[in-house]
């Protein structure tokens, strides 16, 4: 078969504007994941059932589930509930707010999991020493547990990063111009779907070997040493 | 919400909308299921190539660990259906597309077994990668002790691999395995993509014909839980059974 590699750099605003996406989702659905991640196991590590058992029910529930399946249900939740909130009909929410929002919410879920086994990981005296110094439940955690926890879970966390900027390739199923799928829509527009895909793949594993090859040398020079 | 929805008889196929989940679940375990069997035989000897101080093997099972890592699934998935069949000899390439044999039939197969075959073939390679890395993880944590006894009894190294490590390794990996065997699970909706009518496409089947989208995409959703709920119940059963007293934790320790 012959090829034409021209074709990537006839597309490439197309491409770079998917790339653009992926980014912008990877970045919000990273940010909100860990934020909303930290409460999610705050609340998992409660003593008030109320909170604890929404927690575990929640995420087990999404890491139960396909990651696809999770986009098309908030896909169809999200401009509903929007739409109920607001006492607005139909357009209220487009595609990518939608797929902002199952983003967020899958990624807590899976955060949520490091997240607890980085507090789990804190010795129970610590929490102690700082109520035993008269702070309260969020000083104790946002000074004393929490950047601990943060310290020893950093490497992890990173790993699940790299994870996550592959997964915002799944917005594919919902027909979003991310990386991929602008690459998918340029290839089929010009017939030249091999070396389109070939070139996704490329970088890819270009951006996503390079930042796992930076994390293993940070955790060498940042290890805690204990 | 109107749950008799399922009850109702469904265009295609002489079934009801409840009756087509069935094809669905079945897909999505085949596809599961022979992606393991590719997963669990590669990635075994991918990682115990990691583990030896062979040269070759070492940087070939790394390279391959680190191409499959790091590109998503989904790409991956589409290198196998669309670009595969492209850089092959015409006619190969043409026969992979066309006359593959069915060697799995079953009814209401709306699409043809290039397609499943792709899937498993993605899945497969894909969950290898991972399952490499579990392997190679257990091994090492093994004492370096075991493989200096077993060498000094006269093994030789593939024998040591055999009677010494890998029974140890696979017990103390059953944990982290069980969650790969559930990642494959989940992982086969991605095939849907290149039109495998897997248990998440046939529930948005059903809500595009029905507009029951929330019925239908629950439906779903308590089947895949149900089965991860299985497979969960069976693994640790099996934890406990091939457990050896005082050496690995019992199960819930894990790890």
């Amino acid at each position: 078969m012959d090829f034409d590699w021209g074709v990537i750099w006839k597309n490439r605003e197309v491409l770079w504007g998917g790339m653009m996406l992926s980014l912008q989702l990877f970045a919000i659905a990273l940010g909100g994941g860990i934020f909303f991640g930290t409460l999610l196991a705050m609340a998992r590590l409660s003593s008030w059932k109320i909170l604890s058992y929404p927690a575990a029910g929640f995420v087990n529930l999404i890491r139960s589930i396909p990651f696809i399946m999770a986009i098309f249900w908030f896909y169809f939740l999200t401009p509903m509930l929007v739409g109920k909130i607001t006492g607005q009909q139909g357009e209220a929410v487009g595609p990518f707010t939608s797929a902002i929002v199952a983003f967020i919410m899958v990624e807590s879920a899976y955060y949520s999991e490091i997240i607890r086994a980085g507090i789990q990981s804190i010795p129970r005296g610590q929490p102690w020493a700082a109520y035993a110094l008269g702070m309260n439940y969020w000083q104790a955690m946002g000074f004393v547990v929490l950047p601990q926890a943060f310290r020893n879970m950093v490497p992890i966390m990173l790993t699940q990063a790299i994870i996550l900027f592959q997964d915002t390739s799944l917005v594919y199923v919902v027909g979003l111009k991310d990386f991929l799928g602008a690459a998918s829509k340029a290839g089929q527009l010009s017939g030249r779907i091999v070396e389109l895909y070939l070139f996704v793949a490329l970088v890819f594993f270009i951006i996503c070997f390079g930042a796992s090859f930076i994390v293993k040398r940070l955790q060498a020079k940042y290890a805690v040493v204990r | 919400m109107d749950w008799k929805v399922f009850l109702e008889l469904a265009p295609s196929g002489g079934m009801t909308y409840l009756g087509w989940l069935g094809p669905g679940v079945m897909w999505t375990l085949l596809v599961s299921l022979f992606a393991w069997v590719i997963a669990f035989s590669l990635g075994s000897g991918l990682g115990v190539m990691r583990t030896t101080l062979l040269r070759i093997p070492r940087a070939i099972a790394t390279t391959y660990v680190e191409i499959f890592r790091n590109i998503p699934l989904l790409v991956q998935m589409f290198l196998w259906y669309f670009v595969m069949p492209e850089l092959l000899p015409e006619r190969l390439g043409n026969w992979f597309k066309q006359d593959l044999p069915n060697f799995v039939e079953l009814p209401f197969a709306q699409f043809s077994m290039w397609e499943f075959t792709a899937a498993v073939l993605c899945l497969g390679m894909y969950t290898a990668s991972r399952v490499a890395e579990q392997v190679r993880a257990g091994i090492l944590s093994l004492p370096r002790g075991q493989t200096n006894a077993g060498l000094a009894m006269g093994f030789t190294l593939p024998q040591v691999y055999k009677f010494v490590l890998l029974p140890m390794a696979y017990r103390i990996i059953i944990p982290p395995m069980t969650s790969e065997f559930l990642t494959i699970f989940k992982n086969s909706s991605t095939a849907l993509t290149i039109g495998v009518l897997e248990l998440t496409a046939q529930s948005r089947q059903i809500s595009e014909y029905t507009f029951r989208t929330f019925e239908a995409f629950t439906a779903a959703t308590l089947i895949y839980v149900v089965i991860t709920l299985t497979v969960i119940f069976l693994m640790r059963w099996l934890e406990n059974r091939v457990a050896v007293p005082g050496f690995i934790s019992q199960a819930g320790g894990g790890h």
